[in-house]
């Protein structure tokens, strides 16, 4: 086991994973936010977009949209999102297509979400913010999303935790990490496949479980006492 | 009025001409937005005749698309039955009375729903390959159904535990007063009420299925999206058989959810079970949601 963690970087396989999901773990909050916000607004087609924008995106697997970012956006369309010149070109490049893809998909997650927790905040606080004159974005901003983010916790938290496990997607183009790097590993040394399985699994548990308590533990007391 | 201006008032004359003039920007904008993708796949050359023209042949379809709605389709169709079943046995696990029993059903469920369905689709398929378990050529079949079966045996026991739990506790305690054992009262009186009040989560996770299944793309599974791919590489049009391959998932995807709805309505109007969330009468919700608002996979 000693010789196959030596050989093989899976501490180094598991910070990608961790890195894919914090950027586009913030990626999809700016993008859900928004959505969310458009989704509640009182302009009709701004409503219209977000609702397209979330049945599209939700109904589409996760793997056409990464595989998509790839061969549609960079190598038909020749979307860069590094610096061409430089010697990581094609890593870089494919790592942050990876976020983008994994952003724009669990965007529309997060904009649910966020429109379940918008539905814990008792009415009355919306008909009062109202009823002293606050305009819808005061509303949203002082009295409803502050509310809506902390009713949301569970529903955002299981979105962190798919997210999570959906970066071993980013595989499908080539992103050295956790599901990449073990079918490298079992590629080269089929002799301790369920040793080797059993390891990443073990990876995404000790990544997954902290967090499903941290959850746990955050929604309790951050819920708004009624 | 809809139960969404509770967030903010009726417009007025100035409101509604601010309203009329954020419509017009934001319809600007996406107009702008989509010249400009446009624009880029014209610049390419992805909106030529000879890129859209494969798809009215019949070969495109029957070559290359049908075989990969078929592939798509069985992958899906195994996996849900499977997973319908391994769900039944471990949720009936977890809410048994036989420690040993509840503490593996529990074990089992946390550790497949802690680990990535990709994960368990390329053990599963090398791990076949290296045993000679399955023919070659139903090798990759065999890997996506382990790991969709696994995955989502895990989540439809969790939904039966919660649909068991939402039940009121009379029903249980009835049960046992007429003299039922424990495994009695949840065969024949919870586990009904629970599987038709969870109906509808499930035929929603079946869209989840359904989109995991493109995992299979990456294990060499001949379904859709990996169609698509051989398709946009024989004819030489990547970006339109992207766009269609999405759209047929999108239409089977959204046909899905439509019906997860309908049978949520059919549910609360026909009343069969006690199970269904009751709803507090003078405090409507903030927002009107629409049912089936799931499917992360």
């Amino acid at each position: 086991m000693a010789d196959l963690l030596t050989k093989f970087d899976v501490l180094g396989a598991f910070w990608m994973t961790i890195v894919l999901t914090f950027f586009a773990a913030i990626g999809s909050l700016v993008i859900g936010t928004v959505v969310a916000i458009m989704r509640v607004s009182p302009v009709a087609i701004a409503r219209t977009l977000g609702a397209g924008y979330v049945n599209t995106v939700r109904n589409t697997p996760l793997t056409l949209i990464i595989v998509f970012c790839n061969l549609g956006l960079y190598v038909n369309l020749g979307v860069k999102l590094a610096n061409p010149a430089s010697q990581s070109f094609i890593i870089d490049n494919n790592i942050r297509l990876g976020i983008l893809g994994l952003s724009v998909y669990h965007a529309a997650f997060v904009c649910e979400a966020l429109r379940s927790g918008i539905n814990t905040v008792p009415p009355g606080q919306a008909e009062a913010a109202r009823s002293v004159g606050l305009t819808f974005s005061q509303n949203l901003r002082y009295v409803v999303l502050p509310q809506a983010f902390r009713g949301a916790i569970t529903p955002l938290g299981n979105t962190l935790i798919a997210l999570t496990k959906n970066t071993t997607v980013v595989s499908a183009i080539g992103v050295a990490e956790a599901s990449y790097v073990m079918a490298s590993m079992i590629e080269f040394r089929p002799d301790v496949l369920t040793l080797v399985f059993l390891i990443f699994a073990l990876g995404f548990v000790i990544l997954t479980l902290p967090m499903g308590l941290l959850i746990t533990w955050m929604s309790r007391r951050l819920a708004v006492k009624r | 009025m809809s139960a969404e201006t509770i967030l903010f008032d009726a417009p007025g004359p100035t409101a509604r001409r601010r309203h009329a003039a954020i419509a017009v920007l934001a319809g600007l904008v996406t107009l702008a937005l989509l010249a400009g993708v446009l624009k880029k796949l014209g610049d390419k050359g992805n909106l030529t005749a000879e890129k859209w023209s494969p798809f009215l042949r019949a070969d495109t379809w029957t070559e290359y698309l049908i075989q990969g709605i078929v592939g798509t389709l069985t992958a899906a169709a195994i996996s849900i039955a499977l997973a319908g079943v391994l769900g039944l046995l471990l949720g009936m696990g977890r809410l048994s009375h036989n420690t040993p029993l509840r503490r593996f059903s529990s074990v089992f469920v946390e550790f497949f729903r802690a680990v990535p369905v990709l994960l368990m689709m390329i053990f599963s398929f090398n791990l076949y390959a290296l045993y000679h378990v399955f023919p070659p050529e139903q090798l990759a079949l065999a890997g996506v159904v382990t790991g969709l079966t696994l995955y989502n045996g895990a989540v439809v026991a969790e939904l039966l535990r919660a649909g068991v739990g939402s039940l009121p506790s009379g029903q249980r305690e009835a049960g046992l007063s007429i003299g039922l054992t424990p495994v009695q009262t949840l065969r024949a009186i919870l586990l009904p009420q629970a599987l038709t009040a969870m109906l509808p989560a499930i035929v929603g996770q079946l869209v989840v299925v359904l989109k995991d299944s493109a995992l299979g793309s990456i294990i060499t599974y001949v379904e859709l999206l990996f169609q698509g791919q051989t398709l946009g590489t024989a004819r030489a049009n990547t970006i339109p058989s992207f766009i269609v391959t999405a759209m047929i998932f999108i239409t089977i995807n959204y046909l899905l959810t439509v019906f997860a709805g309908r049978i949520e309505r059919g549910l609360r109007q026909r009343g069969h079970t006690s199970g269904t969330t009751p709803t507090v009468p003078g405090e409507a919700p903030l927002l009107p949601m629409p049912p089936g608002v799931r499917g992360i996979g």
